[in-house]
């Protein structure tokens, strides 16, 4: 089962833009929560207790930005020569753009967590 | 010549510390100086994350000294992938993780009750209008002055008239933005009694710099006993001023509960004679000041909506200030 994924994650090819796939997620999520919570203040006037949306779309960005994190991952230990990967090749140009996008993924990731960890303290709309 | 270029350098780097001790001194309009439990939460927190911060940096700059100091190839390829993994990455996510941990309690707002005392402020360019609005009791309405019971949940509905305010007790807590059109709610609460003074922080025009009130907070009973007080009409001291402030047509504009002035244009004055300043936290309450201010209000503050009086005599204008003074 996991030798399939990395069998397919290997085939898929990292790009410049899925190197933005982990931030651009960050971002929407980081819009959605604001949204979320302006609209449903402005609808209802209270806050909700139990947000199931707000967690599901949260878990759902998370997902995300660990499944690109690990396609980078997978595609940043591309067999072949030795370090260090510093050669103007194509196998060393997506070893890069592989490492970089799972560095932002990382960082991607925490940032959403820093976005949610609000919701559990806020308890209405002042 | 370099010695006293010496000294001209050690007194230049006193100054910063000296500067950030002084703003200790400050006891009416200070963050540092709380009187109200959400400025003592912030208070908190700022000292808990400048102190984070100070132990960071120190560690970061111990850090360099060394990496400078250190030996080419000391740590080796991995060691060194190690040390960014673990102190660029790690040891921040832990860390800022941390302090946002220990912050958020902060932001959960205060619990409210229905029968909590709640004060619309409304900012004006360039007053405050205030209204107390005590639960099943009709609004006492006042300005540039807000008096707050010490120990009781207060709320604050905030709002703009005309363009964006920002109300600002450093002393009591965070800051909120007057928005017209839209109310900004705030719950407080006071936690001793003493004169404070609160600030527009948001550029509204020319005398936004000119725009403040004072903040008395007093002892729960006390203030149960000043707005019983305040919500009569005011008991006017015997002369001339009364004819001659409804012949100049002051009661256009400003209120005074029990005559026939009754505008809701301009500040209400009916108990200007107990208020601690006037012009909005401008000038002492003195006669001399509101007659100055009565004839030329623009030279006190610049923009303001209030047309001058020039062709109103020093003798007349004095007269209208001994009676607003005695409005108590």
């Amino acid at each position: 089962m996991i030798e399939r994924l990395r069998a397919r994650a290997r085939s898929l090819n990292v790009t410049l833009w899925t190197l933005i796939v982990p931030p651009t997620v960050w971002a929407a999520h980081f819009l959605f929560s604001y949204l979320w919570a302006a609209i449903r203040c402005a609808k209802t006037g209270s806050f909700s207790t139990a947000p199931g949306v707000f967690w599901a779309c949260t878990i759902l960005a998370l997902l995300v930005i660990l499944a690109s994190g690990w396609i980078a991952r997978v595609q940043s230990r591309t067999p072949g020569d030795h370090p260090p990967h510093e050669e103007g090749t194509e196998t060393d140009r997506l070893r890069f753009l592989a490492y970089a996008t799972m560095l932002l993924a990382g960082l991607s990731f925490v940032g959403v967590l820093f976005t949610a960890a609000p919701v559990l303290f806020l308890s209405d709309c002042r | 010549m370099v010695m006293r270029q010496a000294i001209g350098m050690l007194r230049g780097r006193a100054t910063v510390p000296l500067l950030l001790a002084l703003a200790g001194c400050n006891q009416q309009q200070s963050a540092l100086v709380p009187f109200g439990e959400e400025a003592a939460v912030l208070r908190h927190l700022t000292v808990v994350m400048v102190a984070g911060a100070v132990v960071i940096a120190l560690a970061l700059a111990a850090l360099m000294a060394w990496a400078v100091r250190a030996p080419e190839g000391r740590l080796g390829l991995r060691g060194g992938e190690r040390l960014i993994l673990v102190a660029g990455g790690v040891l921040p996510t832990v860390l800022l993780l941390g302090l946002l941990a220990y912050s958020l309690p902060a932001m959960r707002p205060r619990a409210v009750a229905p029968a909590d005392l709640r004060i619309a402020v409304t900012g004006e360019q360039f007053w405050w209008r205030v209204q107390y609005e005590p639960a099943g009791a009709a609004p006492v309405t006042s300005a540039n002055e807000i008096r707050i019971p010490v120990g009781r949940t207060v709320l604050l509905h905030l709002e703009g008239r005309d363009v964006v305010h920002s109300f600002w007790i450093p002393g009591l807590a965070g800051k909120t933005d007057m928005i017209p059109g839209r109310r900004n709610v705030m719950a407080v609460r006071a936690t001793r009694a003493g004169l404070f003074r609160g600030q527009c922080t948001e550029f509204c025009g020319l005398s936004h710099a000119l725009m403040a009130f004072d903040v008395v907070a007093m002892p729960a009973a006390e203030f149960d006993r000043w707005l019983a007080a305040e919500r009569q009409p005011a008991v006017a001291p015997a002369g001339a001023g009364k004819a001659l402030f409804l012949a100049n047509g002051c009661g256009g504009c400003h209120a005074i509960r029990g005559t026939g002035a009754a505008g809701a244009i301009g500040p209400d004055l009916s108990h200007l004679g107990g208020r601690t300043t006037i012009a909005a936290g401008m000038l002492r309450p003195t006669e001399a000041n509101i007659a100055a201010f009565v004839r030329h209000p623009e030279r006190f503050k610049p923009g303001v909506r209030m047309p001058a009086f020039p062709q109103m005599s020093e003798a007349e204008a004095r007269a209208i200030a001994r009676y607003l003074k005695g409005l108590k």
